[in-house]
């Protein structure tokens, strides 16, 4: 009888096969799940975006009209290749945000990193989390079947763009496909909107004896941040795809003019949530980026305090520059000096946050293993992509630059640079805790200089496109942009195969089995996931560590 | 390390709700676009609004078996709950944020002279000048007595509840409840009567949204009071421990705050003058 029960108990608590994931209650499973997820997402994300790379390697029409016939078997077929290659860029952008660096940092770091490093045995609402994870793959369901159904009549697949403005994401796109993209989001962002509350009450409720907040370490400062942003930012997207919905469905005006309505008004909303959301992205990667530059530094961070508060102070800053998204709406003039100097703001506490970065290296003993590779190389990117946001903060030189390249080349360098080059420094960080394997340093370096110089490649010509005047979300643009547009499909094709080595890098660790060790980074790397094993136990910290 | 939990927390066990939760969104998100796309079966998003509502009440019963018999609700779990609810709570005033956005972009600017299909539509002024709308002082003003009226039931239970009385904490949540439906209905009169339709434009526009998403919130905080009914009929709740009860009421007051708001800023300075209204039909 006491064996059955003992026997029982620990079924209850390590359960196998399907089980162990698809009822998960357990944060590091559902991290696991959010980068597996991750991975996935941002194969399909990036082989959409090689699409368009391939259309615009050459003036013309490549290759689109050929994808359109075989997909939608269409009877058009060059006009439905226009509008597939804007369907291309609205799957690439959503994907990328909501179902590859969201999952990958929030979901997956954060839900792996934030209970082991204050010290917890689980998050705080472990049901809910699970939840949050496992309302993605009907998103992302949802958001594929957009591409099938009808979008703007005789076409399939939505082409608004990943801001969906009104009035082509109303009238302009009457069929179903743009409903399942509305829909894929709202439930993208319920999930994100659980996730907040989870990771807020884990953080403030759940840090061991005596780590005050000030004790907590800056990955932790990151997700706190980020969870508050997407709280009070993601309702506000619900409630404007929601308009979007009754527009299109139920004959309200909220975006119709005809009605009195506004489509700037979406602008407004969407932007009220579009801007913290990027901030969304990049703040838990500044925490990975300050873990490991202080580990591989030898030294602990430069201007802790600063470098807490600079994030807080981003996030706040970040719900009150909306508006530089709009500089060519028609906005007064002073509205538009406002936004300008609020942007501008924004840069004070990013600059701090990339000197103490360089003040942390500054005299120490760096040792450059992968994650520091990758953690310099994202502070440069990030940094090329930071200035040339002052750049675009100016409402006059906006003017000329809007809904160019030189906006697609800020955005990527900060994003699919910055943030991507961020997910890849914390898989490397961390990759011999969650999986107990130490990685193979040669392909972790080599997936680094392949990225490294394809991204590059890929992107820096593209501000030489937009300050020549080429458009983004054109599918052919004249003779004169293809020198560049060569260039820059030449650096996409790297890119993305510098993304097979980094799965060759994944997949020789786990061939290898070489043993990581509890703390395979040395004394530096003194927060609390080092004190376990790895990978850690399925419930750590059964007795709650003391923190001196 | 030993194997013993040696804490406060709850290490919830694995359970099929958050995936079956997920799945049955997914059914009725799919069923919601076939149904506005009359496209298939009108019954699969009711069905899947049914099964996100089978698992929402296995879920919570799980929830509440976790604090009623298995005591796994510590004054730190409970405090995790206070937060959560909070913070949901939280979220919710920022959904409705963007729907006072919406009318107060319109309230407010309805003369700005580079809008001139708006100037066009409301003549410059808001109310539109083609909008007859409602007597704030009318139904509305009722209204506002319901609902605050049903708010102080349920601060009379919550007190009854500390106090232990439960046949006066039945009282009080019955009376809320009554209430809240009292609302419910009378909203629904008031929209019957109606002199525009969901369709007229934007003042209908935000009247009809806002005014309907708070009024399906009333729905859903009136089911949550229900459910408290029924919990401290069957005995649940003790003087310290009753944060469910406590959640309901948080929220049945968020409820109420978002009405006044509504009332105040789209019925009472929303009015217009009756004198140059549209006759009544």
């Amino acid at each position: 009888m006491a064996t059955d029960t003992a026997h029982d108990a620990h079924d209850h608590h390590t359960p196998t096969g399907w089980r162990r994931w698809v009822l998960s209650t357990n944060h590091k499973d559902i991290g696991t799940m959010y980068l597996v997820f991750s991975i996935l997402a941002g194969l399909v994300g990036g082989l959409i975006s090689m699409g368009m790379r391939a259309e615009l390697q050459e003036p013309g029409m490549q290759i689109f009209p050929w994808i359109a016939e075989f997909i939608a078997n269409a009877d058009d077929p060059v006009n439905a290749g226009k509008h597939l290659f804007n369907v291309f860029t609205t799957a690439h952008g959503l994907i990328m945000v909501f179902f590859m660096v969201m999952p990958a940092v929030i979901g997956g770091f954060g839900n792996w990193f934030v209970p082991l490093m204050i010290g917890a045995p689980d998050m705080a609402f472990p049901r809910m989390n699970n939840i949050s994870f496992w309302l993605m793959p009907p998103a992302l369901l949802l958001l594929c079947m957009s591409l099938f159904v009808e979008g703007p009549s005789g076409f399939s697949g939505t082409g608004g763009g990943w801001t969906i403005y009104p009035p082509l994401s109303t009238s302009g796109q009457p069929g179903p496909a743009m409903d399942f993209a509305i829909l894929s989001l709202h439930l993208a962002g319920a999930a994100s909107i659980l996730g907040a509350i989870n990771f807020i009450t884990t953080i403030f409720n759940m840090r061991a004896p005596g780590m005050t907040i000030h004790k907590m370490p800056l990955f932790v400062w990151s997700m706190l941040v980020t969870a508050f942003l997407l709280l009070l930012s993601m309702p506000v997207l619900a409630g404007a795809i929601t308009m979007l919905i009754t527009d299109r469905n139920f004959g309200t005006a909220f975006f119709d003019p005809s009605g009195g309505g506004d489509p700037i008004l979406f602008q407004h909303l969407f932007w009220f949530f579009g801007h913290p959301e990027v901030y969304i992205m990049i703040l838990p990667v500044f925490g990975i980026i300050s873990q490991v530059v202080s580990t591989f530094s030898k030294k602990p961070v430069f201007g802790y305090m600063a470098m807490a508060y600079a994030m807080s102070a981003i996030g706040f800053v970040g719900f009150i520059v909306w508006a530089h998204h709009m500089y060519t709406v028609g906005m007064d003039v002073d509205t538009q000096a406002y936004f300008v100097f609020a942007t501008m703001v924004i840069a004070v506490p990013t600059g701090i946050k990339i000197f103490s970065w360089i003040a942390t290296m500054w005299g120490g003993s760096v040792e450059f293993k992968t994650p520091m590779v990758w953690a310099v190389g994202f502070i440069f990117v990030f940094t090329v992509g930071g200035v040339t946001g002052v750049v675009l903060a100016n409402a006059a030189s906006d003017r000329i630059m809007h809904d160019t390249y030189y906006v697609v080349a800020h955005f990527h360098y900060v994003l699919s640079l910055g943030a991507v080059f961020g997910i890849f420094c914390g898989w490397y960080y961390w990759f011999p805790k969650m999986s107990g394997y130490m990685y193979s340093e040669f392909w972790g370096k080599l997936h680094f200089i392949v990225t490294m110089i394809g991204v590059n490649m890929l992107f820096f010509p593209q501000h030489f496109l937009g300050l020549a005047g080429m458009p983004r979300r054109y599918v052919d643009y004249p003779d004169v942009y293809a020198g560049w547009n060569f260039v820059s499909s030449i650096g996409g094709y790297i890119s993305y195969g510098a993304a097979f080595i980094f799965l060759i890098g994944v997949y020789q660790a786990f061939k290898a089995k070489v043993p990581a060790g509890d703390n395979p980074w040395g004394e530096y790397a003194d927060t609390l996931e080092w004190t376990l094993s790895s990978p850690p136990p399925h419930h750590q910290f059964n007795t709650l560590p003391k923190i001196k | 390390m030993s194997d013993e939990k040696n804490h406060d927390y709850h290490l919830v066990d694995p359970s099929p709700w958050p995936f079956l939760a997920a799945m049955s969104a997914f059914v009725m998100a799919a069923g919601f676009i076939f149904y506005m796309h009359e496209m298939g079966d009108g019954l699969i998003p009711l069905i899947g609004l049914a099964l996100v509502c089978i698992v929402a009440f296995l879920w919570w019963r799980d929830i509440v078996d976790e604090a009623e018999n298995q005591g796994h609700h510590t004054p730190v779990v409970q405090l995790h709950m206070r937060y959560g609810v909070f913070m949901f709570i939280v979220s919710e005033l920022m959904f409705f944020v963007a729907w006072f956005w919406a009318y107060f972009d319109a309230s407010l600017f309805p003369d700005e002279i580079i809008q001139e299909a708006r100037m066009a539509y409301t003549s410059g002024v808001w109310p539109p000048l083609s909008i007859r709308t409602f007597d704030a002082w009318d139904l509305p003003f009722i209204n506002t007595l319901v609902l605050l009226l049903s708010g102080f039931a349920v601060t009379w239970a919550h007190h009854a509840l500390i106090h232990d009385d439960r046949k006066t904490v039945i009282l009080g949540l019955s009376s809320a409840v009554i209430l809240g439906l009292l609302f419910t209905a009378l909203q629904a009169l008031e929209y019957s009567h109606a002199a525009f339709s969901m369709d007229g434009g934007l003042y209908p526009s935000t009247f009809y949204m806002a005014t309907g998403f708070h009024g399906f919130h009333v729905i859903i905080g009136t089911i949550c009071l229900f459910v408290m009914l029924v919990r401290t009929i069957r005995g649940h709740f003790t003087p310290d421990h009753h944060f469910g009860f406590e959640a309901a009421a948080w929220y049945w007051h968020f409820v109420d705050v978002v009405w006044i708001f509504l009332f105040i800023f789209i019925y009472v300075l929303g009015a217009g003058d009756p004198a140059t209204m549209p006759a009544a039909h």
